[in-house]
């Protein structure tokens, strides 16, 4: 089955994230905000989980966000518009539930991790609720889908780390006045692990904020993504186990051990280094071969 | 052929037979030897262990062979091959017809002559136990099917006309494969939905090269492609499609053959460590992903340099002798029971130690010890000995209060069993299942819902690649029965 790529395009200036759009009719058409896909480039490819950041049923088609931080990202990241991708499985993980709450829900992108943020505000939203979105980027050029959040927020909040754009701080700083002010159902949160665990420590209750129900989303390192190996696991602030390809990828923020999974996190940082040094000289060697050729 | 056979059966099965033969004293006694790659070499490599017996081989081997009137080997293969019988083509050096023999009731020979366990099964039946060594008759069955790949050929038996009826298998593993062959001979149109982007399930994720070469089985799913199989990868039945589907696609049964693919994590302090890994993820990194080929392919696997595999199955072996291939200087296995319980193939126990595998028996992990970075650096253990026999029938294991010691480790695999996977069965509400989450069977292989069987591992438990092949074509049986009697008689 052939994943063909009919879209492609950098966002942002930052010349390390791109969107794509792939043809998977059959994901496309039972996907749902939550849901991720394993892609696998080529036949010497790794399995990479990605969040499914938009769907579209009619045109069979899915949309990914990718920013390059190794070598597999790269190399999704250098196919173009008419390759195919070799591999696409999915959907795969919990669908998030989708109801109508009381009050207004707190959507925090944080950079590529604004993606996946996009569905998930889209449906909560088509189903009556107020969604208050943050975004928050290193700088304005590594922003992303600004417009297109806008679209399903009733309320948009931008912060940058060095003030380029919107407040100047962090995702933390807005969602601290907003939760002082009003009171708010739910929530999500995606992007950094780090980012992530200070929206678990702002909502948690232990401090003077009242305790708010949080959806953090985690993009662990995975192989089959179906509970099979144990890859993805994550330790719970009480010691249990869970696999976030099938209890996730949306899970309770506020059970997860953030400092055991930042640690896990780079486990493979050395074979990551050593995988993308091979393969910037593969390219550099292939870019001077082309050269000679012409 | 099958009339010689027959006067064959008319003498009696008794070794006196024996007289008859040309061979000596010592030969009739004493199986062939397979010749192996050396020990320290083959630790530096991926290639297989065992390199197969040579024509000349055979023809001593099948010597041995009583060609027993009431075959006792037949019973003990869960396929029931005619195993007498391809000995004897085998003896006449009628190759090609040694191994149609072995493929009216087996498509897969070249995988189980390898991985068959069948010291405890065809064998162990073998009336040769009682004065020596029973028949050789897994590698014999791996001759032919080598002999098959040497010579180029893919045959496959004759299929009977298409019949329009399409059925779907849910799992290319061996259970789904022999149940598509199967009904791909009985001229069904046969449709494996496979989770993963190659065949073979733990054939192709489980077993390491050096022990199954994947080539063989890219092989063998060709044979059942020559057959009309058709295969759709990337397909996770209960994500992609569910049941329902599959029937408005108009796919008539369906067989679940999906394995028990979660593995079993211990629980116990530490479990979070870097570097401590299921041999799910350690075996499906090397072998599915390649990570042995690092950084050709893109798949990381990290070893250390002394590794720590915990159980006493096969998997545990396989994880134990790859972290060898992989560079480590040092492999424990740590096994809570004594050697005699070991569920692994004898043959894989016996490479193991040749190869250099130390294996502490009646051990059992307390907890993972780690360093400041959450990386693996301890695992305390505790003695145990043998109490009274628990459900399995085996002794079991009891702790020795105050004899915990620590061993020095830096990477840990967990190979102590695995369980089902529930992402189909929980797409099926309606789908009867055991307490332990597997599916409930009829004897035909069919479940409480009509048109749905199932088989191998997500029935059973985890058990051996042939049990799994038995099951499936058990329950390729249960639906020709099916779908005959349902769309067949009635035209």
């Amino acid at each position: 089955m052939p994943y063909e790529i009919l879209e492609k395009k950098e966002l942002g200036r930052s010349g390390t994230i791109y969107e794509m759009v792939l043809r998977t009719p059959l994901i496309a058409k039972k996907a749902h905000a939550g849901n991720f896909v394993l892609l696998r480039v080529n036949e010497t490819g790794e399995r990479i989980p990605l969040t499914v950041a938009d769907y579209d049923r009619e045109k069979g088609t899915i949309t990914l966000v990718i920013q390059v931080v190794g070598k597999s990202t790269k190399l999704i990241c250098n196919q173009n518009v008419g390759d195919q991708i070799l591999d696409v499985v999915g959907p795969l993980g919990n669908k998030i539930h989708i109801k109508r709450y009381k009050n207004p829900i707190v959507v925090i992108g944080g950079g590529v991790g604004i993606a996946p943020c996009f569905p998930q505000a889209k449906e909560l939203r088509d189903a009556g609720n107020e969604i208050i979105t943050i975004l928050g980027a290193r700088n304005k050029g590594l922003l992303i889908w600004k417009e297109k959040m806008k679209t399903v927020s009733d309320e948009l909040i931008i912060t940058t780390d060095d003030g380029s754009e919107g407040m100047k701080g962090v995702v933390t700083d807005p969602l601290k006045q907003i939760m002082q002010k009003r009171k708010i159902s739910l929530v999500i949160a995606i992007g950094p692990l780090v980012m992530m665990k200070y929206v678990a420590l702002t909502t948690n209750g232990l401090g003077d904020l009242p305790k708010v129900k949080t959806f953090v989303s985690l993009n662990t390192i995975m192989i089959d993504g179906t509970g099979m190996c144990g890859c993805c696991r994550f330790s719970t602030l009480e010691g249990d186990i869970q696999f976030a390809c099938v209890d996730g990828p949306d899970v309770d923020g506020h059970i997860v051990d953030f400092d055991n999974l930042l640690k896990r996190a780079g486990r493979f940082l050395e074979q990551e280094r050593d995988s993308m040094e091979c393969y910037d000289e593969e390219c550099r060697a292939l870019e001077q071969l082309k050269k000679e050729v012409i | 052929m099958k009339k010689k056979i027959e006067e064959d059966s008319k003498s009696s099965n008794s070794l006196s037979k024996r007289s008859k033969s040309k061979l000596t004293n010592s030969e009739e006694l004493h199986r062939i030897e397979m010749k192996q790659q050396d020990p320290k070499i083959r630790i530096t490599n991926f290639e297989e262990v065992s390199l197969g017996l040579t024509e000349e081989m055979v023809e001593l081997e099948t010597q041995r062979c009583l060609q027993c009137g009431k075959p006792l080997c037949i019973s003990g293969c869960p396929v029931n091959i005619k195993i007498p019988q391809f000995i004897n083509l085998l003896k006449e050096k009628n190759f090609i017809e040694a191994l149609y023999k072995i493929k009216a009731d087996n498509l897969l020979p070249a995988i189980c002559g390898r991985v068959c366990p069948q010291e405890t099964q065809c064998e162990q039946a073998c009336i040769l136990n009682r004065q020596g060594e029973p028949i050789a008759i897994g590698y014999l069955e791996r001759f032919i099917a080598d002999w098959e790949r040497k010579n180029n050929l893919k045959e496959c038996p004759e299929c009977a006309a298409p019949k329009g009826i399409k059925v779907a298998i849910i799992g290319a593993g061996p259970a789904g494969l022999t149940c598509a062959g199967e009904l791909a001979m009985n001229g069904y149109d046969v449709t494996i939905f496979e989770a993963f982007h190659a065949g073979g399930g733990v054939l192709i994720y489980g077993i390491p090269e050096f022990r199954l070469p994947k080539d063989i089985i890219k092989r063998e799913i060709e044979t059942l492609e020559m057959l009309n199989v058709k295969m759709e990868y990337n397909s996770i039945i209960g994500k992609i499609l569910t049941i329902e589907d599959l029937r408005d696609m108009g796919f008539k049964a369906i067989f679940i053959g999906v394995g028990a693919g979660l593995p079993i994590l211990l629980k116990i302090p530490g479990l979070s460590l870097n570097s401590v890994l299921s041999a799910n993820e350690f075996l499906t990194r090397s072998n599915l992903m390649k990570a042995f080929r690092f950084p050709k392919y893109d798949t990381p696997v990290k070893i250390g340099k002394i590794v720590t595999v915990i159980g006493g199955g096969n998997t545990a072996l396989d994880s134990a002798r790859t972290a060898l291939r992989l560079g480590a200087e040092k492999v424990i296995i740590v096994y809570r029971r004594s050697e005699a319980e070991m569920p692994a193939r004898k043959e894989e126990y016996h490479h193991a130690l040749e190869e250099g595998i130390e294996f502490q028996f009646l051990t059992n992990p307390v907890r993972f010890i780690g360093d400041d970075n959450d990386n693996v650096s301890q695992m305390e253990v505790i003695k145990m000995k043998l109490g009274e026999p628990d459900e399995s029938g085996r002794r079991r294991p009891v702790r020795i209060e105050g004899s915990e010691y620590l061993i020095d480790t830096d990477t840990i695999i967990i190979g102590i069993g695995t369980r089902a996977n529930p992402i189909l069965t929980k797409s099926i509400p309606e789908l009867k299942l055991n307490k332990w989450g597997y599916i409930e069977t009829d004897e035909n292989g069919q479940t409480n819902i009509e048109g749905i069987f199932a088989g191998g591992d997500i029935v059973t438990g985890s058990a051996t690649v042939i049990t799994a092949m038995g099951a499936g074509k058990k329950a390729a049986h249960g639906i020709v029965k099916y779908l005959q009697e349902k769309y067949l008689e009635k035209k």
